[in-house]
């Protein structure tokens, strides 16, 4: 170990222990206003979910993912991982997605963890929130 | 059943359109009296033609419409008449209504048209009234008589005053589950219409109604819904045998409200979930309804389709013919007293039937 190394640990070290005095900072504490931040977090990658799932840009024909799918209905997220027969093998959501794009919207897909990918995944789960799980099913 | 075994037969038939010159379709008539009051008419709806730019237009949607003109005219015999449901263009634009229109021309038989919400929002319905004519009329067929409605007006004050453009107001209405959208109506004036008309009419002669959207009441959100659908009921209601037949749903549904049949067609274009999988919603779809079983998308022309009906006794029987689904028929049951599917009614659901 070199000395800067040494120093860092020691920093590390003495921030640790002044965090531990301080109250509500603990790894198994949060606060309302944390709660509240992490939602709104949240609530707006959905948004720009929404915002992407009705945007006839998403795709290169004007056609946008709502025509088919208003309020993500009959995207069913709470099935994912299943066999996907177009693709012929067990996918997860934004590959299906991407599939949507490609064929239907005749566009270019998505890295799977863009931003953008994120954003679809997270409006179209939130729209069936409350659905029990049930990966594989058709 | 026989019937839909050979049904699906020459569909698949069909498929090599060109060298087939007649559809053999066989519908099932029941026998009256009087053999000239059966007859059979062809239903097309919902083909949303969306033009990309220049002449270039979304393919599926166009396949959707062609093929259900295609196949129309192999229809053996010959539809009486055929009616368009509505919602032929997606945004309203001219592009849009003439490319529509021009695969429209093909069909070999006369052609009525019900006016969607996709035809009508950006220019009130001008450009598609100067192509198809009136919004809303009646004619008389072998004793039977027709009323088609524009069902998909709404309140003055979000059509006239809420939005800046023309094409934002298309937009907004255009987009099903848009929260600033603004629920389907008859109107006052219309309806006063209607009711003129149907003065002329006498209690016993059968009438059908054509609308766009349901003169019923299923999901706000997706406008399945019409806002004066009890007031329009009310004027059907003193006649012996009414039907209504409406598009925008994307699914098969049917009903029975007093003396009032329901049925819905499918659209040529893309299908739509029954609001069941919706699940933040509350929704009304009617218990008659064996829904369809879920789209796929592997399919391109998964449950979309068109519609043979025949209209035996005053009543519609509705011969879906799905592109690539089990074709369904959904005929008035003159025992039980409301429309039901000839095959799947009293079947308990299969599983791939529960998951919509």
């Amino acid at each position: 170990m070199n000395t800067t190394i040494i120093r860092r640990c020691l920093a590390a070290a003495v921030g640790a222990a002044i965090a531990v005095g301080s109250a509500g900072a603990q790894a198994d504490e949060f606060t309302k206003q944390d709660l509240e931040r992490w939602e709104a977090q949240f609530m707006q990658v959905v948004q720009k979910g929404r915002e992407l799932w009705t945007d006839p840009k998403l795709g290169k024909n004007g056609v946008a993912c709502a025509q088919c799918h208003p309020n993500a209905a009959n995207s069913h997220p709470e099935t994912y991982p299943k066999f996907q027969k177009q693709i012929g093998k067990v996918i997860t959501l934004p590959e299906m997605i991407n599939w949507c794009i490609r064929n239907p919207l005749e566009g270019q897909p998505l890295p799977v963890d863009s931003p953008e990918m994120t954003a679809l995944v997270a409006y179209a789960t939130y729209e069936r929130r409350g659905v029990k799980l049930e990966p594989g099913k058709h | 059943m026989s019937n839909n075994f050979s049904r699906r037969g020459f569909i698949k038939a069909a498929g090599s359109v060109a060298a087939v010159s007649t559809l053999p379709v066989t519908l099932v008539e029941l026998a009256f009296a009087k053999a000239a009051d059966n007859f059979t008419f062809a239903y097309i709806s919902d083909a949303h033609i969306q033009h990309i730019r220049g002449t270039k237009f979304v393919n599926n949607w166009d396949r959707g419409l062609i093929r259900a003109v295609a196949e129309t005219n192999l229809m053996t015999p010959k539809p009486d008449f055929v009616m368009f449901g509505g919602d032929l263009a997606q945004l309203a634009t001219k592009p849009e209504l003439d490319h529509g229109a021009g695969m429209l021309a093909k069909l070999n038989a006369p052609v009525r048209m019900v006016m969607g919400e996709h035809d009508y929002y950006l220019d009130l319905g001008e450009y598609w009234s100067k192509l198809f004519g009136p919004q809303h009329y009646s004619f008389d067929h072998k004793g039977v008589h027709f009323v088609v409605l524009n069902s998909i007006l709404t309140h003055d004050d979000w059509t006239f005053n809420r939005w800046p453009t023309p094409e934002q107001r298309m937009l907004e209405m255009a987009g099903l589950d848009n929260p600033n959208g603004s629920p389907f109506m008859v109107g006052e004036k219309q309806r006063e219409w209607l009711k003129q008309d149907l003065a002329k009419v006498k209690m016993d002669t059968p009438v059908v109604v054509f609308s766009h959207s349901p003169i019923q009441k299923i999901y706000k959100g997706w406008n399945f819904w019409t806002d004066d659908a009890e007031e329009v009921q009310a004027l059907l209601k003193p006649f012996d045998k009414v039907n209504v037949i409406y598009g925008h749903v994307h699914q098969i549904q049917y009903n029975q409200i007093g003396n009032i049949a329901f049925n819905s067609v499918m659209a040529t274009a893309w299908p739509w979930p029954y609001p069941q999988s919706y699940a933040q919603a509350e929704q009304y779809l009617p218990k008659l309804t064996i829904p369809m079983n879920r789209a796929d998308p592997f399919f391109e022309r998964d449950a979309t389709g068109w519609q043979m009906i025949n209209v035996n006794n005053g009543r519609v029987d509705l011969a879906y013919n799905l592109y690539n689904n089990r074709s369904r028929t959904v005929a008035f049951d003159h025992k039980r007293g409301h429309p039901a599917d000839t095959q799947l009614q009293d079947v308990a659901l299969e599983p791939n039937r529960t998951h919509f």
